[in-house]
This record gives structure tokens, sequence and C-alpha cells, in this order.
């Protein structure tokens, strides 16, 4: 029998574009940028275009009830929060039902926390609770524990593309009939560490970033919780839920070339997608819209580029675009955010634009889609890479 | 018909003279260590200097130890490269952020940043032998290699691949090993001989990285099969026991079909509970193995006791060195793993011999 | 202009952790990146924060630093033409 996809059955983001999958699909469709400045943490590069979330630490730790002194990094409140909205968007009160499990992605977990008080724990004994913020199993185990989920946690992280795997292992997982439902996504506050490390691969740019343009300069970055709570066919008749979309293909790949930098003709990309596709039972001709991972720095846009060019061929490409300039690159969130724009471009029926572009690049022969367009939406593409060579697709498919 | 998972290659680098050896290597012993000291290969015989001038601790130990278990499986290309890493390359992470203090987030240098990302070692295997198939890091805890090796079976029962590299790795970084002695994660004073049968808490602390060649034929002389793994991320004491039962059932097994049980007791009081409780409960007349005394606690410390584990069914010999309760030993046909870590991230694995295959 | 060169190749294997090579195994005219020292982009970023360090030249566009670290020769008559320390 054909595989059908499995079921999502809910989802719940946090970005700087929006705190709920209806505030981000408001933001899209008026095409307005969630980037600003860094507001929530001292660093001299704060007038660096970023997408973060406009709530502080205290705002958050009070909105999920927690107490005063708590031991929670902003990755892991941006976390919870994000899982909890996308089990109440599935209509779960709890996960006791079935064999629940969490697959959760970060790229620095509570980095956040830990570099604020790294040099202090020796001589501030009250710091000691954050000791665990460094390990990114922490931050999966504080989300398991607020989604009442005992059994199958784990962890992914392959830098920019984790999310993507997060979602494919959970797909795997009930398909495989391990599990009934598993909630995957990812989460990634911002921190000075991964502003800094961006800066030092001089890859972040003073401008708003223009994907896929001839003139780009490189990621603005963002931070984001985002996750899909996925089941069963069995869990979708027995609770007689809405489906909001399915997981119809997933691959994961690697390039194999260098530790930053992609191939020039983006094997690791092409490999992605023509596995997704494979898995999906697709052809290239069958996607409506392509959410390309699209972050701007001159090295990826090119070589993603080249690899849809050798997918397509002789067929022509279907509208794409890079939503980056709303949320900024949210590192191992990316690809969870991306999951959720190409459900809601699914239900609606509509492509994203690629804002902030101007030049289409001279050495590639095709560009983004950059108005708002309304058309008929069956079968989402969306890339997602990370260093290390790691490249993931996932395809995302009308119910 | 479900595929069946053979262990083809292994390679060990940890505190004991494992690195290109077996359970017949000359154990080491470390008193008044409280964070054993790993004994490494000469990195230089192994990776190429234009890859090693870049490499922390952890990268040098996970390429050399993969790319040796790759060597013993006479595998060249694996189909997908699966790790786990509890804390990842932590050396390059301290190094980073204390440059970004340092200096005031200015003149700030990308290298220990590239390689701090926990995918790194994956990647740079990968990178080395041009393996372009599925590549994943997993980062959670004591399940760090347990998932990993999870995502193997399942991938090679998919049909996805044939050959499969896995493994976990973790290193003890200086500000780590400062941290957890204050906090009390590493005893303070204590060595080896306080694993078994201790009385404070903390544990003795180490780094490693072991790592295995998966396949879904048994080549000519298999280490032993990976018949199931199981995970959870809570689990109370009285729990553990129902558990094991469940997983041996559905594997179709008792306890009394188990030859060895081999257990993650790191010498913390608080939870060693777990390891005695399910021995008592389930294990009293199976030869009970231990071996965090010889390799240390650390988040993929059981890719130690799965590397142990594989050879005593390849060679039907528990080493001394290892044994808990002096019983007589069986013919080793089936081993159980079990490991947690401060009360969370519990997991088992079941292997199987396969000295008569094929 | 020879201690210019002596230093920055010390600099180079400093930075770059080249424990292997002594300044002398580098041949002034020799490319640096590629089959010469086997240097790569990451290479090229550390070059230029060690360019912004020891001789007060910021580059700001990683694309600038092909037409200047192609060999020693080349640095030397850049940091010369160009140092502000």
């Amino acid at each position: 029998m054909a595989y059908k996809g499995v079921a999502v059955t809910g989802m719940g983001i946090l970005s700087a574009a929006g705190m709920s999958p209806a505030e981000n699909y408001a933001a899209l469709l008026a095409g307005r940028s969630g980037i600003s400045t860094i507001e929530n943490f001292e660093t001299i590069h704060n007038r660096l275009p970023t997408g973060e979330i406009k709530m502080t630490n205290a705002t958050l730790a009070d909105l999920l009830g927690l107490p005063l002194v708590n031991d929670y990094s902003r990755t892991a409140m941006l976390g919870v929060m994000a899982a909890k909205a996308a089990l109440a968007d599935a209509g779960l009160p709890d996960t006791a039902d079935c064999r629940t499990g969490l697959v959760s992605a970060s790229s620095v977990g509570g980095m956040d926390t830990d570099e604020k008080h790294h040099f202090d724990y020796f001589n501030n004994p009250a710091l000691l609770r954050y000791v665990g913020s460094r390990d990114i199993g922490n931050v999966t185990h504080k989300i398991a524990e607020a989604l009442g989920i005992t059994g199958f946690a784990t962890t992914i992280s392959t830098a920019c593309s984790s999310s993507a795997n997060a979602v494919m292992l959970g797909a795997r997982l009930i398909r495989s009939g391990r599990l009934d439902r598993v909630v995957v996504g990812g989460t990634d506050a911002l921190s000075k560490f991964t502003v800094n490390g961006f800066r030092t691969l001089m890859i972040l740019s003073d401008q708003l970033c223009q994907p896929f343009d001839n003139d780009r300069t490189g990621l603005n970055l963002g931070e984001a919780a985002a996750y899909l709570v996925l089941e069963s066919d069995d869990m979708v008749q027995r609770r007689g839920c809405r489906v909001l979309a399915r997981v119809a293909g997933y691959a994961n790949a690697n390039d194999a070339f260098h530790q930053t930098a992609s191939s020039d003709n983006g094997e690791g990309a092409y490999l992605a997608m023509s596995q997704a596709l494979a898995v999906a039972g697709l052809q290239p001709a069958d996607i409506s819209y392509i959410n390309v991972h699209g972050t701007a720095t001159p090295n990826n846009d090119l070589t993603e580029g080249r690899a849809l060019l050798r997918i397509y061929g002789d067929t022509p490409l279907p509208p794409f675009s890079s939503t980056k300039p709303f949320t900024g690159h949210t590192l191992a969130a990316a690809a969870a955010v991306e999951a959720v724009y190409s459900i809601l471009a699914l239900q609606n029926d509509v492509v994203f634009p690629n804002l902030n572009f101007a030049t289409p690049m001279a050495d590639l022969g095709t560009s983004p889609a950059i108005q708002l367009l309304h058309t008929r939406i069956n079968h989402v593409l969306s890339n997602s890479f990370g260093f290390g060579g790691n490249c993931s697709t996932l395809i995302f498919s009308k119910v | 018909m479900m595929k069946r998972v053979y262990v083809t290659g292994l390679s060990c680098i940890s505190a004991q003279p494992t690195f290109g050896a077996g359970l017949d290597t000359e154990w080491r012993f470390q008193p008044e260590c409280n964070v054993l000291e790993t004994i490494h290969p000469v990195y230089k015989s192994f990776l190429p200097a234009a890859a090693l001038r870049r490499m922390s601790k952890v990268i040098r130990m996970g390429v050399t130890s993969a790319n040796a278990a790759l060597a013993d499986a006479g595998v060249s290309m694996p189909d997908a490269i699966i790790i786990g890493t509890g804390m990842g390359c932590g050396e390059d992470s301290d190094k980073f952020l204390e440059a970004i203090v340092a200096n005031g987030e200015e003149m700030l240098t990308p290298t220990a940043f590239i390689q701090s990302t926990h995918n790194t070692v994956g990647a740079q295997v990968a990178v080395g032998i041009g393996c372009k198939g599925y590549n994943l890091t997993y980062v959670n805890g004591a399940v760090s290699f347990e998932s990993a090796l999870l995502d193997a079976q399942m991938t090679i029962a998919e049909g996805n691949a044939h050959t499969i590299l896995t493994g976990g790795i973790d290193e003890l970084t200086k500000h780590s090993a400062d941290l957890f002695r204050h906090s009390g994660l590493i005893k303070l004073g204590g060595d080896y001989t306080e694993v078994l049968h201790s009385k404070s808490g903390g544990t003795v602390f180490g780094e490693g990285a072991a790592f295995a060649v998966l396949s879904d034929s048994p080549g000519k002389s298999p280490y032993a099969e990976v018949a199931d793994v199981w995970m959870t991320a809570v689990l109370q004491p009285q729990a553990v026991a129902g558990a094991v039962s469940d997983f041996l059932t559905a594997n179709g097994l008792t306890p009394a079909d188990i030859d060895a049980v081999v257990l993650g007791i790191d010498g913390d009081v608080q939870y060693d509970g777990y390891y005695s409780q399910t021995a008592t409960d389930l294990f009293a007349e199976t030869p009970q193995v231990y071996y965090k005394h010889l390799c240390g606690e650390f988040n993929t410390a059981q890719a130690f006791g799965f590397w142990a584990a594989c050879h005593m069914l390849h060679t039907n010999e528990i080493p001394p060195v290892m044994v808990i309760n002096h019983l007589p030993q069986r013919e080793l046909n089936h081993i159980l793993l079990y490991n947690q870590y401060n009360g969370i991230d519990h997991s088992l694995i079941l292997l199987k011999a396969c000295r008569n295959t094929p | 202009m020879e201690d210019l060169k002596l230093e920055l190749k010390k600099n180079i294997i400093t930075v770059l952790n080249l424990e292997d090579l002594k300044p002398e195994d580098i041949d002034d005219n020799a490319p640096i990146f590629g089959d010469g020292l086997g240097l790569d982009s990451i290479d090229a970023l550390e070059l230029i924060v060690m360019f912004s360090k020891e001789y007060g030249i910021k580059l700001t566009d990683p694309k600038e630093g092909k037409k200047i670290f192609i060999s020693i020769n080349t640095m030397a008559d850049y940091i010369t033409a160009h140092r502000t320390v």
C-alpha cells in the first residue's frame, strides 16, 4: 500500500513573526517581518538585524507559571510554551491515552543561560541550579515533563537542519508502529554564543537579509520554537480529530564536503530532495511550493539554487521562497518553523513572498516568488541544511 | 521478515587500553582518581595533519575510533552514520565562550565555534570518508548512544541501509570536571573501588569513544546480534522490574534466559538502588556484570558497556574484573544491558550471541 | 621586509595551529591555499582576524582576503602598504 503520510494534528509556534500559527500567518500575509534588534541581553551586536521574540525571560516564566527561582533556560521556556500550544491545538488535554513520545531539537540548548553564569558557578552556590542548562537533553526533559510524556524522549542536534530530522524521526517512529503519537520540533533561543559565532564566520548581514538576491550579504539570526503533533491513523480515527496535513516525504543526506561550506553543485541538498520525493512517491512537478532553506549567505543560496535546478532539469520550477526574512534564521528551530509555514501554505492555498528581494542572481537563472500568491497547493517541499553537511528535506501534503 | 542487526566491527577509546584490543587487555586501575585519565592512541598516526590541527579531544577520539570500527568490520563506506553524544564538543564550546568574555565579543576567531556544534564528529567522519548517506547526531543525556542504536536498528529494518556506523562519544573538559566536582556530580575524593557497593553520592567520571559497525548480514565472524533497544525518560525504581519483564517478553524471553546482565552501576548511592533492586528482583541467579569502575561515568558510558558485552558474546567469556556476583558462568547466549543516569534516561539493550553464525 | 615575512610565517603557524611546520618550510612565493599549505575558507577567516589583531588591518568582506592571502609575498606587500600598527 502506498504511504500516504503521517498525520499532523496540531502545531505550535513562537517566533519573531508571531506567538501562534494565526499570528505568524497574519504576518506572512501582510509581508510583515519580525526582524528587529537585540534588546533582551547585553551585546555589542545590538544593532544587527535579528529576529528576537519580544518577551523577556521574566514574562515567559510568568506565562508558564514557573516559580521566581527556577532552572529554565530561555530555550527551554520557548520550547515548553510552543510544545504545549501544539498539544492544545491537537485538542489534547494530556498524553496518557496512548504511547506518546517526544523528539526535540536544539543546536545549543540552554547556552543562553550557561553563558551568563559560566564563570560564576564556583563563587555563587545559588547558580548551581543552572549547571544542567548546557546539556541539550535537559531542555527536552523539561518539555517532556510539561507535556506529561514519561516514555520515549530524545533530542537531535544536527545544527541548522536539526528539527527537520526530528519531524523525520517522529514520522518513522509512528510508521514503524513503535509509537502512536510523537510531538516533534525544535527550540533555540538567541545567545551571545551563536551571535558571535556566526559573526566570526562573517555571514551575519548588517542589512535585512535578502535570500536568493544577487547582492545578498548574509543571514539574520533569529530565535524560535515550533512543534508539531504527529499521530498514527489509528489514533486519528479513534479520536476523530482533524488532520492539518500529512508528512508525506522526508530524507537526510550528507554533503560530505566541508564542515561549513556546501559543495559547488549542492550534492547533499540534491540527494535529500530526490530521496524525499522518492519516499513521498512524488515527481518534482507534483510540488506546488518550495520553502527553501535560503539563509541569504552567498554560499547557501547559490548551491541550493543549483541543486534545485538539478532536481527539476527541464521541468519548470514551482514558486519558491525563503521565509527567513520574516523570522531570521532560527537554527535548530528553523525547519519546524518552516514546517508550520508549509502547513499554513497547504491549508490556505498560498505561497508566501520572499521579502527584500531585488536582483536575480546572475549565475543562477531563476528567482523566488516575491509577491503573495494565491494558488492551489497540494504538496510543499521544505529544505533545511546545516553545518557538517547535514541536509534534510521534508514534504508536506494536503489532507 | 524482520531484518537482523549484526555487530561486525568494534572500537573503543577509553580509560583502559581498549583501542585495538578486546577484553583480554591489561586492565588499568587508577587509585585515588575521581576522574579517570583516558589512554589516547597517537592520533598523528591515524588522522591527516591538516584535519588534526583543528580537532579537540572529543573529535580526535571520535573520528579515530569511528575509523577503527569501520576497519575492524572491513567496511570502507557505511550507508549511514548515527552518533550519540551527551555533551558534544565541550572543549570548543568552553574555548569560544571564554574568548567571548575575555575579548568583549571582539576579535574572535571562528574555528572553536565551528567545531563546537554537536554534530561535528559525525560530520568529520562523513567528510573524511566521503559518506553522503543518512547522518544524525543524538544528544539526550544517558540515552544519546541508545537513541543512535535504536535509529540504526530502525534504518536497517526499513531497508534503507546495509551497514551503519554508530557510536557514543563524550569528553570531560577541565571546566566540566571542576564544575561537576563543585556540584557533587563527581565524588569528593574516592576512586574506582567505590563504584560497587557505594555509600556516597556522586560518581567517578570518565570519557570515551566507542563505535560499532552494524550490518544486516553477519559477515564472517560477527561479534553479536542487536536484538532490541528500549528507552524511557522517566521510570520509578519499583517499575523497573516490570519494564524489564515486558521488554524481555516482547522478545520472547524471560529473565531466566539472560546469561549475564550488564548494569550501569556508577557508585552514586542515590541512584544505584535502581540496579540493586533490578538485580535482586529479576537476576539474583544470573551472572551480574559492571564496568563503570573501568571507564568512569559519562553520558555515553553504555557504549563502553555495549562494546564489552559484544566482546563477551563473541568470546563466551566474562572478564573477572567485571563480575559482581560469583556464580558459575553459563554459556553466553543472551546479554541484557540496563543503564540510567541520575534517575532519568533509562535504557535496555538486548544482545544475542552469534558465535555459530553463519 | 624579511623580518616581516618571518614574523608573518610565525603568526600563521600559531593561529592556524600548523605545529609540524617551521617558518623556513614555507616558500615566500608558494600558494598558501589549495595545493600549497592546504588551507581552506575557515583559515582565511582566521587570517582576517590575525590581520586585524597584529597589523590593524580590517577586512570586512571575506572576498577581499582572496586577493591578499595568495602567498607570503602578497600578504607582506599588503601589510606594508596598509598596516596601521
